[in-house]
């Protein structure tokens, strides 16, 4: 109850870990803990959904639809009828990077 | 606010040279940068308060000095540079449109194929004879370490969070597990209360006025004192409001705060007791929105929960609004027809 935060989309495959501890060493809300040879999620529910684990784990075993957790954002596309979940952040005059951006 | 058109794609400068140019650059904040870091902080000109893109000399910095990587927002790489206070290096500053480090790797500008390009722009593999950068952590959403080393030959190691722990981070060699830890104190949260006042000041200034003509000096002081709960109040007090989602937590304020009001218009002969309940209506949802609306600031709320939030209380927040504002018009119309 008034907990909207206890269930994020981050999953984690401890099968592919290798144990090079990237992921410890950027979530900065200390999701997971050095484990026995594999990384363990040990904070589940304090993720941000940030990306950062998922983007510098070198063999995919973290997965998280990464995204701002900004409701002046999300509720303002939703009000220009745009998708909610486009992840464009409302906080900038133009409509941010019209390249790749490489992510 | 337009800035002007970027080139798709940006070359390394606006002329599409490349920028081999070592900019210098010293530690010492001086009071322009902090009438600039004082007008960025009340959203004053807010894309404007950029740095030039390229690679800075910190210092005395020699081949084999440390590399820093920045966002072009003055107050990213000041907080930088300051933090580097009698170090010598030099500071890689990405093209961010203006954006702090992680807002903007966020939004993938502060990213792997940035830093990719701009090690090629200022040529840094011959100005350094080592290969390795120091990221900030907060740039690693944006930031994919292996694909960096995989694309320009650098190893990206994160740097702390904050930018004041280099110094310590630099004599160990490695961040501590505090030094990786995000925290939001009271400080922190009270510098985003003024941006959170300029962004409602407009509206609320309006809506109080018009209040005023029409209602009254006390009904135009209980809005202004929902939108302060709600812009001032709540993140100075977020960590010490009860349950986790910010729109009960503001609902709560909310109520708190329209108390003193629903008492005075009780203990009123002007109104019927009944009225009471028009500020108990009208004010905590309008707290509760400017709350919900304050999870952008924070460095906690993930966007599952957020857009949960969002289904789960906006409707909520409304309907009771709603309410309040026909309590309004019921009780104004009485009035009219001289019923109280």
């Amino acid at each position: 109850m008034f907990d909207s935060y206890r269930e994020n989309t981050l999953r984690y495959n401890p099968e592919r870990c290798f144990g090079c501890l990237r992921c410890t060493e950027v979530c900065p809300h200390g999701v997971f803990a050095e484990g026995d040879r594999r990384v363990e999620v040990v904070g589940p529910e304090e993720c941000m959904e940030c990306g950062a684990c998922a983007k510098n784990c070198p063999v995919q075993a973290i997965e998280v639809q990464s995204g701002v957790g900004c409701a002046w954002a999300m509720i303002g596309a939703a009000l220009r009828g745009r998708d909610m979940d486009s992840g464009t952040c409302g906080c900038e005059g133009d409509e941010g990077s019209c390249c790749g951006s490489g992510r | 606010m337009a800035s002007p058109p970027q080139p798709c794609c940006p070359s390394c400068t606006s002329t599409g040279e490349p920028d081999q140019e070592i900019r210098a650059t010293e530690s010492t904040i001086t009071v322009a940068n902090r009438l600039d870091h004082l007008l960025a902080r009340s959203g004053v000109n807010r894309m404007g308060h950029r740095v030039e893109p390229g690679l800075y000399g910190l210092g005395d910095p020699t081949p084999d000095s440390p590399v820093f990587v920045s966002a072009n927002y003055t107050l990213s790489f000041d907080a930088l540079r300051s933090a580097l206070s009698g170090h010598d290096g030099y500071i890689l500053v990405l093209d961010t449109h203006g954006i702090n480090v992680w807002c903007a790797a966020g939004k993938g500008t502060f990213g792997t194929g940035e830093i990719v390009r701009r090690i090629a722009c200022t040529g840094l593999d011959s100005v350094v004879r080592h290969r390795r950068l120091i990221v900030p952590q907060l740039g690693a959403p944006g930031v994919s370490a292996h694909e960096v080393l995989r694309r320009s030959g650098f190893t990206v190691d994160y740097g702390p969070v904050r930018a004041k722990d280099l110094p310590e981070y630099l004599a160990l060699g490695r961040a501590t597990p505090d030094m990786r830890r995000i925290r939001f104190p009271v400080a922190d949260r009270l510098t985003l209360a003024p941006m959170e006042l300029v962004h409602a000041a407009l509206p609320t200034i309006a809506g109080a006025i018009v209040l005023y003509l029409l209602a009254g000096l006390p009904v135009a002081l209980g809005a202004v004192a929902a939108v302060l709960a709600g812009t001032v109040l709540f993140p100075v007090l977020l960590p010490f409001i009860p349950t986790r989602d910010f729109s009960t937590k503001g609902l709560i304020l909310g109520t708190v705060v329209a108390l003193p009001f629903s008492a005075a218009f009780f203990g009123s002969h002007a109104v019927p007791g009944w009225a009471a309940l028009a500020p108990l209506l009208l004010m905590p949802p309008v707290t509760a929105y400017l709350a919900l609306n304050f999870t952008g600031s924070t460095p906690f709320t993930s966007r599952t929960g957020v857009k949960r939030e969002i289904f789960r209380y906006v409707p909520f927040m409304a309907a009771m609004a709603i309410s309040g504002i026909a309590l309004a018009i019921l009780l104004g119309a009485a009035r009219l027809l001289g019923a109280v």
